[in-house]
């Protein structure tokens, strides 16, 4: 039942994205994300939905994988787009009936908006797709560094990301366990009202708990013995290089945000 | 008068003491180690006047029923603890000394039982890369360090696999070779087996015996199983935080009253030699470890 839980949403691949910086993509995506919110024609949007399409055929990214990403977000579009469209006043109605009124403002609005954030969530997507969370936590560390010499504790919240993500698998797989241990005990966890199921979940969690802590302990031991003291003074095995990929994928990216910048600004 | 030069000479070891020259000779040295892990007086001792020392290249292995201080004993070996009395030293360094911190912990590498919560990094890789990591390694060193740790432990082609998808063998070994690429001289191992099955454990033995003979590693390995310490070089018994015996797997085990008084078993074969013994009254040599030793003695005397 938990195994279903994938860690961000990483897909495996060789494509040149995922062989990408992760900090130059998370820099793209960033860039691209914020161009969307800057255009406000809706013409103007057909090129990043355009360029969103290639990205995922390059990076071998099945669409239903896209789907399942933006199935969260339906109520959210459906409701914005209701929104935009039944009850925004605009210049022309277009179409009319009982309280409802479609008017061309409303219309458009209501592309602008579905279109941002479908580009907003496949673009967003698309990076974990592509990259590994470790390489994900790797890059926001390295991105972040100068903001170490401010005091801001960067290593140390890298390293409790990674450590998280090394740690959930073993913590999902142990939360099985103890369902198993306590259903084999009469626990009924799958029936009853909200109240009784939710304390029902009070047998697991806290052995959960008691297990993450005794975890916790035996791993700061263990790091201690491999001679952890902190990020200061540690080297990195991998070295993030940056390569012509990363040099074209930026030049195209940037230019296409550009852009559509310049035109927003320009319209 | 002459009285009074030997008191000065008494005088004279004592302040200091033969053992911390000594110290410089092997390669891990206790003095009189005593360690409480309460600072109040009356609290009890866990480890009481410990004396013990392990030659260079020497694989230990250490017994003791359950809270008889074994772990807390290898605790002391990579500074973890410190202690409360006495001393300990390490390739002749004083622990008690902040100064060796670091050089003593990458010198003695520490494998622990549960291979989950020793493991940090979610690529094999990676995690065998987090100790000459933190010691500051160039990363082109690094990156031959893990190779070199990774082939030793046969686990090289699974670098890129992430750990939860592994054995426990398998993980253990990964751990194995989180340590190697700290380019220890010794490693101690606190019941690596426990939670293996017999492949795991067959696996983890094999490749710390490989590591012993081949590179000249010291081991010491702590265990509850008895085979495990029957194929040491020497055998250390602990009860209540005092050594009681130390020999080799024969010296020993052939004391089956004394072992069975700290709560242990004996290997099988030795067990059934001592009822041969004293219950049957043959006459048996009493240090027969392997089935084939037992079998010969028994030949022996029929024939
Ligand atoms: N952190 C601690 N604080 C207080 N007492 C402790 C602590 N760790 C261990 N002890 C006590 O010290 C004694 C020795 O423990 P130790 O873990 O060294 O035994 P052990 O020989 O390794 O046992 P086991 O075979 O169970 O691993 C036990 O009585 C234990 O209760
Ligand atoms: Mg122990």
């Amino acid at each position: 039942m938990l195994n279903d839980i994938t860690l961000g949403q990483y897909f495996p691949g060789n494509s040149p994205l995922h062989k990408m910086d992760p900090r130059i993509k998370i820099l793209l995506t960033v860039l691209f994300v914020v161009s969307l919110f800057l255009v406000s024609d809706p013409l103007f949007l057909i090129a990043p939905v355009i360029f969103i399409g290639i990205l995922y055929l390059i990076a071998r990214i099945p669409v239903r994988f896209l789907l399942k990403s933006l199935k969260p977000l339906i109520p959210i579009l459906i409701f914005t787009t209701v929104l935009n469209l039944f009850f925004l006043p605009g210049d022309v109605t277009l179409f009319s009936f009982w309280v409802i009124q479609i008017s061309d403002k409303g219309l458009l609005n209501a592309i602008l908006v579905l279109i941002r954030i479908v580009c907003l969530i496949a673009g967003s997507s698309l990076l974990t797709y592509t990259t590994s969370p470790i390489a994900l936590t790797d890059g926001i560390e390295r991105l972040l560094s100068p903001l170490g010499k401010l005091k801001f504790p960067v290593h140390d919240l890298a390293m409790m990301m990674s450590i998280a993500l090394r740690f959930i698998p073993t913590l999902i797989e142990e939360t099985e366990k103890i369902m198993s241990a306590q259903k084999a005990r009469g626990a009924d966890m799958e029936t009853g009202s909200l109240v009784q199921r939710a304390k029902a979940l009070v047998p697991i969690l806290i052995p959960l708990l008691v297990s993450a802590f005794r975890r916790a302990e035996e791993l700061a031991l263990a790091m201690e013995c491999r001679c952890y003291r902190g990020g200061e003074g540690r080297t990195r095995m991998k070295q993030l290089k940056l390569h012509l990929r990363d040099l074209w994928g930026s030049l195209i990216t940037v230019i296409l945000c550009g852009g559509m910048i310049a035109l927003g600004f320009l319209l | 008068m002459h009285e009074s030069i030997l008191c000065v000479i008494l005088y004279i070891s004592m302040a200091c003491p033969g053992e911390r020259i000594l110290a410089l000779t092997e390669y891990i040295h206790a003095v009189n180690l005593s360690f409480s892990y309460q600072n109040e007086p009356e609290a009890p001792q866990v480890l009481k006047d410990v004396s013990l020392s392990v030659e260079k290249g020497s694989f230990v292995a250490v017994l003791g029923h359950n809270g008889s201080g074994k772990s807390t004993l290898a605790k002391h070996m990579n500074v973890i603890l410190l202690p409360s009395g006495g001393s300990l030293f390490v390739n002749g360094m004083d622990t008690s000394l902040e100064e060796h911190l670091w050089e003593i912990r990458q010198q003695v590498g520490m494998v622990f039982q549960n291979p989950d919560n020793q493991l940090v990094a979610t690529v094999v890789e990676e995690d065998v890369a987090f100790a000459p990591e933190n010691m500051g390694v160039p990363p082109e060193e690094i990156r031959r360090r893990v190779e070199e740790a990774l082939r030793t432990v046969g686990m090289w082609d699974f670098r890129d696999h992430a750990p939860h998808r592994l054995s426990g063998g398998q993980k253990q070994r990964i751990a194995i070779a989180g340590v190697l690429a700290m380019h220890p001289d010794c490693i101690v191992l606190d019941e690596p087996t426990a939670m293996l099955d017999p492949r795991g454990r067959r696996e983890v033995l094999e490749t710390i015996h490989r590591l012993n003979r081949e590179s000249g590693m010291t081991v010491i390995l702590i265990t509850h199983y008895m085979d495990e310490a029957a194929q040491a070089d020497r055998v250390v018994v602990m009860d209540s935080g005092t050594v009681i015996a130390d020999g080799t797997p024969k010296e020993v085990f052939s004391q089956v009253e004394l072992i069975r008084s700290a709560g242990l078993d004996v290997p099988q074969t030795t067990d059934l030699v001592h009822w041969l013994r004293t219950e049957k009254g043959l006459d048996l040599p009493a240090d027969c470890l392997t089935v084939e030793e037992a079998a010969d003695a028994v030949a022996k005397l029929f024939s």
